[in-house]
């Protein structure tokens, strides 16, 4: 696990997380996650063998219910009234493909 | 002044001894006069009084307007609720309007309780001090130079002011009781599913969970009771055998509760480790066996939770991409430059680090060596902690290693900010119930407390010990 970050690799994360840095918050950035990544390396030395990952806690199971829609009292018009741009009952984004 | 109990003030309402309207004008004027701590992000008046009349109606032709009639309380602001905007004290959702209501306060206001205010908080909960918040930093009620403590500094802080008889607030990583602990009053985190996350801002999905922040267990208690069980809006909500939460138990005359070493071991202040110990003597002295206890694993805890809180983080902020609410930014030549544009203006610094932190740890080549080790891990410490119960009825320790710290000692270095969560993490990882009881005060008279923790499920037995010794302790 003991893998160092790079300035490079900041600037690649920050962009696959849709994340604009400027080249001054870059170094900055780098530090930080480099010491957050040092402090969890810790775990790398455990031994784990025989455990399996816990994904919930509680011992649950599939909830599965019918493929039909249930009216929980959502209207369309309070959903709508946060988004930045509508057309009718569309969101309107900016172009996709140049 | 101070509340009375909660009880005491709906069965007032109920019988007409006074009214909701009254009480929802002292906590407005109560927000108001305390203005300078910075514990509240919005009022929410037109609402509450508009709720106040119904229930004063209601009163007037003679029925009962519930368990918590005429109530006010303060909801953290990453809770869903009408009446003003719901902000998660974050610039990217400086402006959203609540579309519904999370089940949690809907079941508060079904029984009569009233909504007044929304709480500061650290963005999207991130955070331990409030001083994340992209607004403004709660000051803490015991010394205005301290944090209150986070992310839920803003309810905790609430209730050390009195504005309100009770808050709602989430715990995450310990957001619940690390704030009770440094403002002096008691804070409870219920077993995971216990409450319903619909309709509350989702931080890290496995280990959010949402309860009270009150004067006594009492109050609590009944608050938990009117907020839990099952919802279909989260396959996750559990119900328990008994959900009658509030109805606490007899006494228990020798609990086994044992001490854990581990949390002694981890830089206690010295004030922290005496009053741990003054704790001990006297819950012994009052019948309880206790032991000390180790449970090897809890030191990992915290390294744990910093994998999969950016991991899961990341996940639940994917979905501020700017296009369909929150931070919009405009001028974009195409959508991902508009995704980038708003992201990044739209969150702060400790959002943008946990999402980078956990697009790494999740990404391919390190899936493995960071998120699922850490899962592993978190399989190790639940196994612990289910040896440990098979001997004990409770766990105890220091909510906190240290009292309230200063603004601006921890806001340089987010490293040493996470290691203020080492006692409170380990218990959202094992989906445990844990409440946080106030234990004196410090030589700086600044509030100490303990945690006391229990078996899932075990929620109500929990709460029925809490009640019987938090007297005791805070001599």
């Amino acid at each position: 696990m003991a893998s160092t970050l790079t300035r490079d690799e900041v600037i690649k994360l920050a962009h696959l997380a849709r994340i604009d840095i400027a080249e001054s918050e870059i170094d900055g950035y780098l530090r930080e996650l480099t010491q957050i990544l040092e402090y969890v390396n810790q775990l790398s030395e455990v031994d784990v063998d025989g455990l399996k990952p816990t994904n919930q806690v509680t011992g649950l199971s599939n909830v599965w219910r019918e493929d039909k829609p249930i009216d929980y009292g959502y209207k369309l018009d309070a959903l709508l009234q946060n988004v930045p741009e509508v057309s009718g009952k569309y969101i309107k984004v900016n172009r996709m493909i140049e | 002044m101070s509340w009375p109990s909660i009880k005491s003030i709906a069965n007032d309402v109920n019988s007409g001894k006074t009214t909701a309207k009254s009480l929802v004008d002292q906590a407005l004027k109560n927000i108001e006069s305390s203005s300078d701590y910075d514990a509240i992000i919005s009022v929410i008046k037109e609402r509450a009084y508009a709720r106040a009349e119904e229930i004063d109606a209601q009163v007037k032709s003679g029925k009962q307007a519930g368990k918590l009639a005429g109530v006010p309380f303060i909801a953290k602001d990453n809770f869903l609720v009408f009446g003003n905007k719901t902000t998660a004290a974050s610039n990217m959702l400086k402006d959203f309007d609540a579309p519904y209501q999370s089940t949690a306060i809907n079941r508060l206001e079904a029984e009569g309780a009233i909504c007044v205010g929304k709480s500061n908080l650290d963005a999207f909960g991130h955070g331990s001090s409030t001083e994340n918040s992209d607004f403004m930093i709660t000051k803490n009620p015991h010394d205005v130079t301290r944090v209150p403590g986070g992310s839920s500094g803003g309810s905790a802080a609430s209730i050390s002011l009195q504005l309100v008889p009770f808050s709602i607030a989430t715990d995450t990583g310990g957001s619940i009781r690390m704030p009770a602990s440094f403002c002096g009053v008691v804070g409870f985190k219920p077993t995971y599913g216990l409450v319903s996350r619909s309709g509350v801002i989702a931080m890290i999905s496995s280990t959010d969970t949402l309860g009270p922040i009150a004067n006594n267990v009492e109050d609590a208690s009944l608050v938990i009771e009117v907020m839990s069980g099952k919802d279909e809006l989260d396959s996750t909500t559990i119900d328990l055998d008994d959900n009658n939460i509030a109805s606490l138990d007899a006494p228990l005359p020798h609990p086994r509760i044992g001490i854990i070493k581990e949390y002694l071991d981890q830089g206690l202040e010295p004030d922290v480790k005496a009053n741990i110990e003054s704790v001990i003597a006297k819950l012994k002295d009052s019948g309880a066996e206790i032991e000390e206890v180790s449970i090897p694993s809890l030191p990992l805890s915290l390294a744990v939770y910093y994998v999969l809180c950016p991991a899961e983080v990341a996940s639940n902020l994917s979905r501020y991409d700017g296009q369909k609410f929150g931070y919009h930014e405009k001028d974009a030549k195409n959508l991902e430059e508009s995704y980038k544009k708003s992201r990044s203006n739209g969150f702060g610094k400790e959002a943008k680090r946990r999402i980078m932190i956990g697009t790494y740890v999740l990404s391919s080549g390190y899936y493995d060596a960071y998120y699922k080790k850490a899962q592993i891990i978190r399989t190790k410490i639940i196994d612990e902690f289910n040896q440990t119960f098979k001997k004990y009825d409770f766990l105890i320790g220091p909510t906190t290693a240290t009292t309230a710290f200063k603004i601006g000692e921890h806001s340089s270095d987010p490293l040493s900010m996470y290691l203020t969560d080492i006692m409170t993490v380990a218990v959202n990882l094992a989906g445990i119930p844990a409440i946080s009881l106030p234990s004196g005060f410090d030589s700086k008279h600044l509030p100490l407390a303990v945690q006391l923790m229990a078996p899932q499920r075990q929620d109500k037995k929990l709460l029925s010990y809490a009640k019987q010794i938090e007297g005791l302790i805070v001599k």
